[in-house]
């Protein structure tokens, strides 16, 4: 017993202490995995998606290997700026907040947002513009806020957790409602499908591509919104120090756009081109 | 160390424990009487009636609450059929489906502390109760049960500790608890230590004071046996 | 019944090695948690106040906080603070250090607090004359320990380590933040993927308990031989 509770001891000190140590050249670039068509998993749980195969297109450029990662939602941004990858490409939205923390790339692709309700829900039919530009602002706007915060009075929203959509609802631009926030967009599909939710916020093509594959009833509502809470277009989120790799992804992004990839990247995940 | 994001976090979250505390408090007294009632139920001689009170025990003890949590909210609210019921205006909510779950969870913990606390008064006392003509039915409500829940303090009090942790699963469905705002918290502003010893220290001190009114409570109710 | 096929379609294999990921975390956070409560049992039995301070701080703090917030803590902070340790010794690359060894040490530090408690009240249970006879025979502190209290603890303790394993077993339910694909996360997988929550999660409770069941009859089996000679 004694030199087996040695050895053990030593196994685990070794594990532990040493751990893994990483020194390569490969780039590692994390995603959620769980937000098609931006990035999802097959049925074989191979991350796949417009991210996937954008960071591959991006690596060809940079001329160096990648490996991706995947990661929850909620704990991107900690993983990043704990070395667990060294970059992130997983829809995330170029806001003021997270520039607090990380570094963004030049956008690569947009997404505007929506609300969505099931098909029979009093809020079909909203009287409001296509979108709205919340950076532009203007007399359009405001009309469509100040119907959006009067059909949503007292309903519930729901989120995915720490999103830009979630800053938007929690902004104060529609009011009072009862917000609910989920780990995935998965869980806020679920709720939203099972009548749990009177209406909910994400990327509008997160909605089609959930109607689509599940075929669900969900429509789309009210305008699509861009700007404001909703940030500056998708970035590849990088650590602050790590300014030669932002580089190196700018000017991959800007070969990359102008030869055409992203967009043809874009239109065959997305449907239409996506690309900033 | 941030101090001023702990002092800013401190009000946040000392509301979030106020519905922690309603998670708690509703789901212990729904799960004492749930416990009372399968403890009652697994000393009955009916061999079909023991095996389904221990059934229930086995199978809520031997899962983990985030499992039971994650049923009946995401897996009951898949069936079609139920969203028809009026169950559904009850299920819809996840303050109740977090109820339930918590509400079952104890209720198991609990029947089997309390059956434990049955079988060990002493038979004698049982004796003296029916040689002085006392009924069955008066031995059990008033000699049984009062010695059951005086021998069980120690051990209900660590459930009711533990079921405060596991009130830190509601966060899971929604519910912004303490847990959940500090989780909150945390995914903004990237500081989780500070954030920890916020919350932490607010848990640590509602341990302290159930320990200590349970320390009191068996003082009070001690006699000797 | 498809669903758990093996092979491309079923999820079968991928939830038949997220069981083994569920028993590989909870054997290596048990053991961890050993490693924890062989520091800190000794620190509070011992004479000295302060000591028994630290003991003390540790199994309260840990047993009284939120499995989750543990575990939050942990995965947010620990790299950051080994990497920190890390650099104090000059090594200023970074550690990658992977999600098993997160995952199993975020749970074996909430196993070793229980753990610490178990072998705390076993040592103390032990009757004194015990520790005088090892003295007064004259054998070395280091035998005084392994050849004679040791065993005695285990045999004392095995009931109550076995509660500690069903808590180290449903609790690594929880450390789906780190990424581990165990029972839970894989339900999870496998439930968004299908739609089909309410099955893949009944599943996974079934899974837990057949592990349950399994173990505590190990546990028996363990609890008769240590038993021998009593």
């Amino acid at each position: 017993m004694n030199t087996f509770k040695k050895t053990i001891f030593s196994v685990l000190a070794s594990l532990l202490i040493i751990g893994n140590v990483y020194a390569s050249d490969k780039i590692r670039i994390g995603t959620e995995g769980a937000y098609p068509p931006w990035n999802s998993k097959d049925a074989s749980g191979k991350l796949i998606g417009f991210e996937v195969e954008l960071a591959w297109s991006l690596c060809r450029y940079m001329e160096k290997q990648c490996v991706i990662v995947e990661q929850d939602w909620d704990g991107m941004i900690p993983a990043l700026i704990m070395r667990k990858f060294d970059a992130i490409m997983a829809g995330m939205s170029i806001t003021a907040e997270r520039q607090k923390a990380i570094s963004f790339s030049q956008g690569y692709a947009d997404e505007v947002a929506s609300l969505a309700v099931m098909k029979g829900s009093s809020l079909e039919g909203m009287d409001t513009p296509e979108g709205i530009n919340l950076t532009l602002g203007g007399s359009e706007v405001n009309k469509a806020l100040k119907t959006l915060t009067g059909a949503l009075a007292g309903k519930t929203v729901c989120v995915q957790t720490a999103t830009i959509h979630q800053n938007f609802l929690e902004s104060g631009d529609v009011g009072k409602i009862n917000l609910r926030t989920y780990k995935t967009q998965d869980e806020v599909n679920l709720d939203l499908a099972s009548g749990r939710c009177d209406a909910a916020l994400a990327a509008a093509v997160a909605f089609t591509d959930y109607a689509e594959k599940s075929g669900k009833s969900v429509v789309l509502v009210g305008p699509t919104f861009s700007g404001g809470a909703f940030g500056n277009g998708v970035g590849v989120g990088i650590r602050q120090d790590d300014t030669e790799l932002l580089k190196a992804f700018n000017k991959a992004i800007e070969k990359a756009r102008k030869n055409g990839d992203i967009s043809r990247i874009a239109t065959k995940w997305f449907g239409f081109d996506a690309s900033m | 160390m941030d101090f001023e994001l702990m002092i800013n976090s401190f009000p946040k979250l000392l509301n979030a424990t106020v519905i922690t505390l309603k998670l708690l408090s509703v789901s212990l007294i729904v799960g004492l009487f749930i416990g009372l009632l399968f403890a009652i139920l697994r000393l009955n001689k009916n061999i079909f009636i023991n095996k389904f009170a221990y059934g229930y025990s086995y199978v809520f003890r031997g899962t983990p609450l985030l499992v039971q949590i994650f049923i009946i909210y995401f897996g009951l609210g898949q069936i079609e059929y139920l969203r028809s019921t009026f169950l559904w205006v009850i299920l819809k909510e996840p303050y109740w489906c977090a109820i339930i779950a918590f509400a079952l969870n104890t209720g198991a913990y609990t029947s089997e502390i309390l059956r434990s606390a049955f079988q060990t008064i002493k038979p004698g006392i049982i004796e003296a109760g029916k040689s002085l003509g006392i009924s069955n039915k008066i031995i059990f409500y008033k000699i049984q049960i009062p010695i059951a829940i005086r021998q069980s303090l120690p051990a209900y009090g660590n459930e009711i500790i533990l079921m405060m942790k596991g009130t830190s699963l509601a966060s899971t469905v929604t519910l912004m608890d303490l847990t959940g705002v500090a989780k909150y918290i945390i995914s903004t502003t990237f500081k989780p230590i500070e954030v920890f010893i916020v919350a932490g220290g607010i848990y640590l001190f509602m341990t302290f004071v159930i320990h200590n009114v349970i320390k009191f409570l068996e003082k009070k109710y001690s006699f000797s046996q | 019944m498809e669903l758990l096929a093996f092979g491309k379609t079923g999820w079968g294999d991928e939830l038949f090695y997220a069981t083994l990921m569920t028993i590989a975390v909870s054997i290596t956070a048990m053991f961890i948690g050993f490693f924890f409560a062989s520091i800190f049992t000794p620190l509070k039995l011992s004479k000295h106040k302060s000591l028994n301070l630290i003991g003390n701080f540790y199994t309260t703090v840990i047993r009284g906080v939120p499995e989750l917030l543990v575990i939050y803590l942990f995965f947010f902070g620990g790299s950051g603070a080994i990497m920190f340790v890390a650099s104090m010794f000059g090594y200023n690359d970074y550690i990658e250090i992977n999600a098993f060894i997160t995952g199993s040490f975020a749970i074996g530090i909430i196993s070793g607090a229980y753990s610490t408690e178990v072998f705390r009240g076993a040592i103390q249970s032990i009757d004194k004359g015990q520790f005088e006879a090892a003295k007064v025979l004259g054998f070395s502190k280091f035998s005084q320990f392994y050849k004679i209290i040791l065993p005695q603890m285990l045999r004392l303790a095995i009931p109550n380590l076995s509660n500690v394993w069903q808590i180290t077993l449903k609790d690594t339910s929880l450390i789906s933040v780190t990424g581990l694909v165990e029972i839970m996360r894989q339900s999870y997988i496998a439930a968004g993927s299908t739609r089909d929550p309410l099955f893949f999660y009944c599943f996974a409770a079934v899974l837990y308990l057949l592990l349950t069941y399994f173990s505590m009859k190990f546990i028996n089996k363990l609890e008769v031989r240590y038993s021998r000679g009593y």
